[in-house]
């Protein structure tokens, strides 16, 4: 039998980018300063963990502007969804090999 | 810690973190009183202008040649109307008053998405609510008034329940119920009106502080 570890994504092993994830998954897309506050992380934080996520195309990026300000939005990619879900698959069978 | 608790705490941060993106969850069990106690008094105020013990005019030559003339401004020349205004205002302010400040406390911003989504899904019943009732006056069907504000609200409620805690749905269920029985008690529509908009709401908001503020030490 394959262990049930392999089949973690490395990329969710972090409790923010967790959070990025799950809040993604339930949002059509968050602003930067939204996600910020959700999660309660300083700016580069956030920053470094979205460009992780964005470099391997499991996010995407909307750069708009709302009047002269620069508004950042974050959207989760389908290639994206994919991994999620299958991340979540592999922490329900770890947690049901272990019972 | 072993491999299984761990998981199941990720599991645990992943609910949590999708239900506080995608609800508004700052909604204080203390503005369900404080709306309540409002559409109580408002009632109070306006029972005797209802059952015809006052004037329901305000100015009542004007108010004849208004009726005469079938002018739609008449409903600004009734009591009933800047009662109804007031009880509405001050119902929403304290009932914002006391969100707002459950919302700082959290350090959760009030206005953001999801309170736009809340917002923007209570008030589609609600604006077709208010048309429909506007034409149910205009008609002078004035007994399905009541019923029509607490079925088109329960609507309200249930749509927003999706966006907020989930336990609203259920004060949207009683208010439903309420405004139909209410149907076959036409001419009792203020004691309607009052059991939902007023005890209803109190019973909510006493629920919902319980459950969830008891314990935060919502005090001033």
């Amino acid at each position: 039998m394959m262990n049930p570890i392999d089949n973690l994504n490395k990329l969710f092993d972090s409790r923010v980018r967790l959070g990025i994830m799950s809040a993604l998954m339930v949002n059509e897309g968050i602003s930067f300063n939204e996600l910020k506050e959700l999660l309660a992380i300083t700016d580069g934080n956030l920053a470094s963990h979205l460009k992780a996520l964005e470099e391997n195309n499991i996010i995407k990026v909307e750069k708009g502007f709302i009047g002269r300000k620069t508004n950042t939005t974050y959207a989760i990619t389908k290639p994206g969804t994919k991994a999620f879900k299958a991340h979540l698959d592999a922490l329900e069978k770890m947690i049901r090999a272990t019972k | 810690m072993n491999q299984h608790q761990q998981s199941l705490e990720t599991l645990q941060d992943i609910k949590k973190m999708m239900e506080r993106s995608s609800r508004f969850i700052s909604l204080s069990g203390l503005s369900g009183i404080s709306a309540g106690i409002c559409a109580l008094i408002g009632a109070a105020i306006a029972r005797p202008y209802v059952f015809s013990e006052k004037n329901l005019l305000i100015d009542e030559p004007a108010g004849i040649a208004q009726a005469v003339a079938g002018d739609y401004s008449i409903i600004f020349n009734t009591w009933l109307f800047w009662i109804a205004a007031a009880t509405f205002i001050s119902a929403l302010g304290t009932a914002f008053f006391f969100t707002w400040i459950k919302s700082r406390r959290e350090g959760i911003p009030i206005w953001g998405t999801t309170a736009r989504r809340l917002l923007i899904n209570i008030s589609i019943p609600l604006a077709v609510g208010a048309v429909y009732i506007f034409r149910l006056i205009h008609f002078g069907t004035f007994g399905l008034v009541a019923p029509g504000c607490l079925i088109f609200y329960g609507l309200g409620l249930i749509n927003a329940s999706k966006y907020t805690l989930g336990e609203i749905r259920y004060l949207g269920y009683l208010q439903l119920l309420l405004g139909m029985i209410n149907l076959w008690f036409v001419g009792y529509g203020l004691y309607f009106w009052a059991m939902g908009f007023g005890v209803l709401h109190i019973v909510y908001g006493v629920v919902m502080w319980y459950k969830y503020e008891r314990n935060t030490g919502n005090q001033f």
